[in-house]
């Protein structure tokens, strides 16, 4: 008789997932095509994406806050090879970019450039999809694009390069 | 402290992408006997377990610790699961010894294991939480930006990750169990090889594998009755940060910091380049090498890369790292930095085989996980402390 | 052995979902609460530990996020059981007897309602020969009922008063997610959930999170009046495979009361994990629990069953419960794995 050696068994659980008070008003607003973070009443801090805490001090954020949709490249990586859940064909760049108005960069995709371009202190501005297709997500921005603006000095990103 | 604890038992699996040959008992059995033969102790002498795993979506199943306890000889012990993200090897191994400091334990098995190949770890990882941002591009594409403010931030030569490749993947081929073995390898092979999450290469990388490490933790008592050397663990610490806030250095984390002058203040080491002999840390691209040994106060901010380069951490520089060939040559997730902390043991020990460093008599087993944010690390000493 | 006392412990309101806070907000609030309750400032606590599972929260790396809720900066020493927060509780009294620490934060959360539990928790099962099967927690449950069924000495009445008792007890915690006045004999009438377990018979899913703050000796004494002293302290397991052990007793459990060093004569009340109404019946023997105990007055986990919470809550409820009457001994005891497998036995003491 021959042995056993390995037994497949497929499995599928299901969740649901429910959006905090911060998540929902963040997507409330982002499909309306505002990006709306939230400040930490002790250090002050703008998070976007909002976050119902600051995760710093621990504590509650409070006051909600408009930024803008242009941003600066703090740091990134050209990605060469395919990716489960990324739509692109490699290479492509992943940026960490610190929008104006907020305090803490968030990992995206930069498009309509040459990844051979970019570059730390690079100036970029959100590609929204048509508005006929908005709703409450992340996925309303496309990607990330060179904005034409001039670079901002290495210095000037303090502590986050 | 209630008494002093000392590894007297060090065991591991040989790691490969699937261990097709065992089950999730097996794999663990292969390495907790080794440890227990190296202890000359058997399954009645452990009076407990201290478990440690990755996330339980690697293997499918919740929990695992307690389908596999029985065949661990849990039956009727106390067995706990820890679970720190990578940094967790490292954790559990701290676990264990605390039930010996702390007087609750004279005998401690710890065991740490993964094996992805049971399931899927790619898919685990993907799961899409709505209301949150897709990762981007996966560990790479997360670890690999805060290296290119490495390389900025401290302007060191674009080949010092090659150069760490090399001497981790030579370092390997001197270690029976590792995973991936590259006879002959050479610069060129690894800068040749392609950009993955540029600037990390291909060669650059560490595996994904199927293994497990095992270690016996035992009282002092215990331990100056067997027969092989111990390890005395002179000090463990741990320290934890948030993945992400306004103004964190993820590239030089303040947890790693302070993680790090804690264990020396314990450890009464004040110079830990000229106090520690050997480093086994985890390093799973090879530009964590350089980060790392700044982070650890081996050397200046943004002077690290120059240990590297002039040969400091090679096998027989001044102070050798990553004897084993580290995490880029064996990447068992659950168990990569269980298998830091025995490499040190067993250096201190005079155990470490072709890959001995002469002498070495304290040593530094170090793991991180989550973004950066969590990190163990231990001294072990060839005498008590 | 130091002595370690349980100085303060905060919990959630325990619901059948929580839909308005995210699991890091429902950390912060309990972790914030028993930090003020413990005395001991926020920056003066040594060590931190807690419990939770991946395969509840429904994504890997859950307990990450969690960090974010501990104002974690400068940063803390910190620890992570995937096991219910008595486990995490355990290793935080182990930190604080080798000396590393003089206090610490432990804390556990569980949104179970965001899976489908009993499913879930098949995930739990030796992936081998019993996951496969898709045998699912309540059907395990009830396997092991039915054994207790044929070994006498006990019927589905006695588990319908375990219900009924827990309910009305349940009434007095404002914590409680299931609580009422209810009949034996209406209870019987009910069809069987899965036989011979009937809905009453089994605890509902709950979300929630609870939080304890233990510390050492003097930091005790000082932090605050009435520290509540752990005077044992032990956890055991046994074998995984149903068909390997009598699932009528609980031997785990016993062992792990007499290292605990449990003495029931001398016991005020205790707080039991009993998820399903036959398991405090085997437990109560296991432990040697006379009649006259006061068993889950907080009503137990037939009142909310929080996956990864309910454990360390039996412990908070316990000491929370004997500081309040202001002396004596209580037992506070946690189980997690199928059918009772892993136990863990706490002994209490208010002076």
């Amino acid at each position: 008789m021959k042995p056993v050696t390995s037994i497949e068994t497929p499995t599928r659980l299901e969740y649901e997932f429910t959006a905090s008070g911060a998540q929902a008003e963040f997507l409330e607003n982002i499909a309306r095509g505002r990006l709306v973070g939230k400040r930490c009443p002790r250090c002050e801090k703008v998070y976007v994406p909002a976050r119902g805490n600051c995760p710093r001090c621990g504590i509650a954020t409070s006051d909600s806050v408009d930024v803008s949709d242009h941003g600066t490249v703090t740091t990134f990586c050209i990605v060469r090879v395919p990716s489960q859940n990324i739509e692109l064909d490699p290479p492509y760049c992943a940026a960490n970019v610190l929008l104006d108005g907020s305090d803490m960069p968030f990992i995206t995709l930069l498009g309509e450039c040459e990844v051979e371009d970019v570059r730390i202190g690079m100036r970029v501005e959100a590609v929204w999809k048509p508005k006929q297709e908005w709703g409450p997500t992340f996925e309303n921005i496309r990607h990330f694009r060179p904005s034409g603006e001039p670079d901002v000095p290495v210095e000037k990103l303090g502590a986050w390069v | 402290m209630a008494q002093r604890c000392a590894v007297t038992g060090v065991g591991q699996t040989r790691h490969d992408n699937k261990r097709i040959d065992v089950s999730q008992f097996g794999l663990v059995r292969e390495a907790a006997i080794r440890a227990l033969e190296d202890a000359e102790l058997t399954w009645s002498d452990i009076d407990a377990l201290v478990i440690g795993k990755a996330p339980d979506l690697f293997e499918g199943v919740m929990m695992p610790e307690l389908f596999l306890a029985e065949a661990l000889g849990g039956t009727g012990k106390p067995m706990l699961r820890v679970h720190t993200a990578g940094s967790v090897g490292g954790a559990t191994a701290i676990v264990a010894a605390s039930l010996v400091e702390a007087g609750v334990h004279e005998r401690v098995l710890t065991v740490s294991y993964e094996k992805q190949s049971e399931s899927n770890a790619m898919w685990a990882l993907s799961i899409r939480v709505p209301f949150q941002q897709a990762v981007v591009a996966g560990a790479g594409g997360f670890f690999a930006p805060l290296i290119r403010s490495y390389m900025r931030r401290s302007g060191a030569p674009e080949d010092t990750g090659i150069r760490v490749a090399l001497k981790d993947r030579r370092n390997a081929l001197k270690n029976p169990y590792a995973h991936l073995r590259f006879p002959d390898i050479t610069f060129e092979q690894i800068a040749d090889s392609p950009m993955l999450w540029d600037p990390i290469r291909y060669l650059e990388t560490c595996p994904s594998s199927d293994g497990a490490c095992a270690m016996v933790l035992a009282s002092e008592s215990v331990a100056k009755r067997a027969r092989r050397t111990p390890a005395w663990v002179h000090a463990t610490a741990m320290r934890s940060e948030p993945t992400q806030f306004a103004g964190r250095d993820q590239v030089n984390p303040q947890a790693g910091k302070d993680c790090a002058k804690d264990l020396y203040a314990k450890a009464g080491i004040s110079d830990p380049r000229r106090e520690i002999d050997c480093a086994e840390i985890y390093v799973p691209f090879s530009w964590f090498e350089p980060m790392w040994l700044e982070n650890l106060g081996f050397a200046d901010d943004r002077e690290g890369w120059r240990m590297t380069y002039e040969g400091v951490t090679a096998l027989d520089g001044d102070l050798p790292v990553n004897m084993s060939g580290g995490v880029l040559s064996s990447n068992p997730i659950g168990a990569s930095g269980m298998l830091r902390f025995a490499e040190a043991a067993n250096q201190v020990r005079g155990l470490a085989g072709e890959h001995q460093i002469q002498g070495a008599q304290r040593a530094l087993g170090h793991a991180y996980g989550g973004g950066s944010q969590y990190f163990s690390m231990w001294i072990v000493g060839s005498e008590p402390r | 052995m130091r002595d370690v006392a349980v100085l303060s412990f905060a919990q959630t309101p325990y619901k059948r979902r929580e839909a308005s806070r995210s699991e890091v907000e429902m950390v912060m609030a309990v972790v914030t609460e028993a930090i003020a309750d413990s005395g001991i400032p926020k920056g003066a606590i040594g060590f931190t530990c807690s419990g939770s599972s991946d395969y509840i929260a429904g994504q890997a790396f859950a307990f990450v996020g969690a960090v974010d809720a501990l104002g974690a900066w400068p940063p803390i020493s910190e620890s992570h059981v995937e096991m219910d927060g008595a486990w995490a509780l355990y290793e935080a009294w182990v930190k604080i007897q080798c000396g590393a620490a003089d206090s610490a934060l432990v804390f556990a959360f569980g949104r179970s309602s965001m899976g489908r539990l009993p499913e879930t928790l098949t995930m739990q099962l030796d992936p081998y020969t019993l996951a496969p099967l898709g045998i699912d927690a309540v059907s395990l449950a009830a396997l092991q009922a039915r054994s207790l069924l044929d070994r006498g000495g006990v019927t589905e009445r006695d588990w319908a008063e375990i219900a009924v008792r827990s309910r009305r007890d349940a009434m007095a915690n404002p914590f409680a997610q299931l609580r009422g006045e209810s009949e034996v004999d209406k209870l019987l009438a009910e069809p069987y959930l899965v036989s011979p377990l009937r809905k009453h018979d089994c605890p509902p899913i709950s979300d929630g999170a609870a939080a304890v703050v233990i510390a050492a000796d003097d930091v005790a004494r000082r932090a605050g009046p009435r520290p509540v002293w752990i005077r044992g302290i032990d956890h055991r397991i046994e074998p995984h495979q149903p068909g390997v052990r009598d699932l009528t007793r609980s031997p785990s459990t016993s062992l792990a009361g007499r290292k605990a060093g449990a003495v029931p004569e001398r016991l005020e009340l205790a707080e039991l994990h009993a998820p399903f109404t036959h398991q405090e019946w085997i437990l109560r023997e296991a432990l040697g629990l006379g009649e006259g105990l006061r068993i889950n007055p907080s009503g137990g986990a037939l009142a909310a069953n929080p996956m990864m919470v309910a454990g360390l809550a039996r412990i908070g409820e316990a000491a929370q419960r004997i500081r309040e009457s202001g002396s004596g001994l209580a037992l506070a005891h946690a189980t997690q794995g199928h059918c009772l497998q892993q136990n863990l036995v706490c002994v209490l003491e208010a002076e």
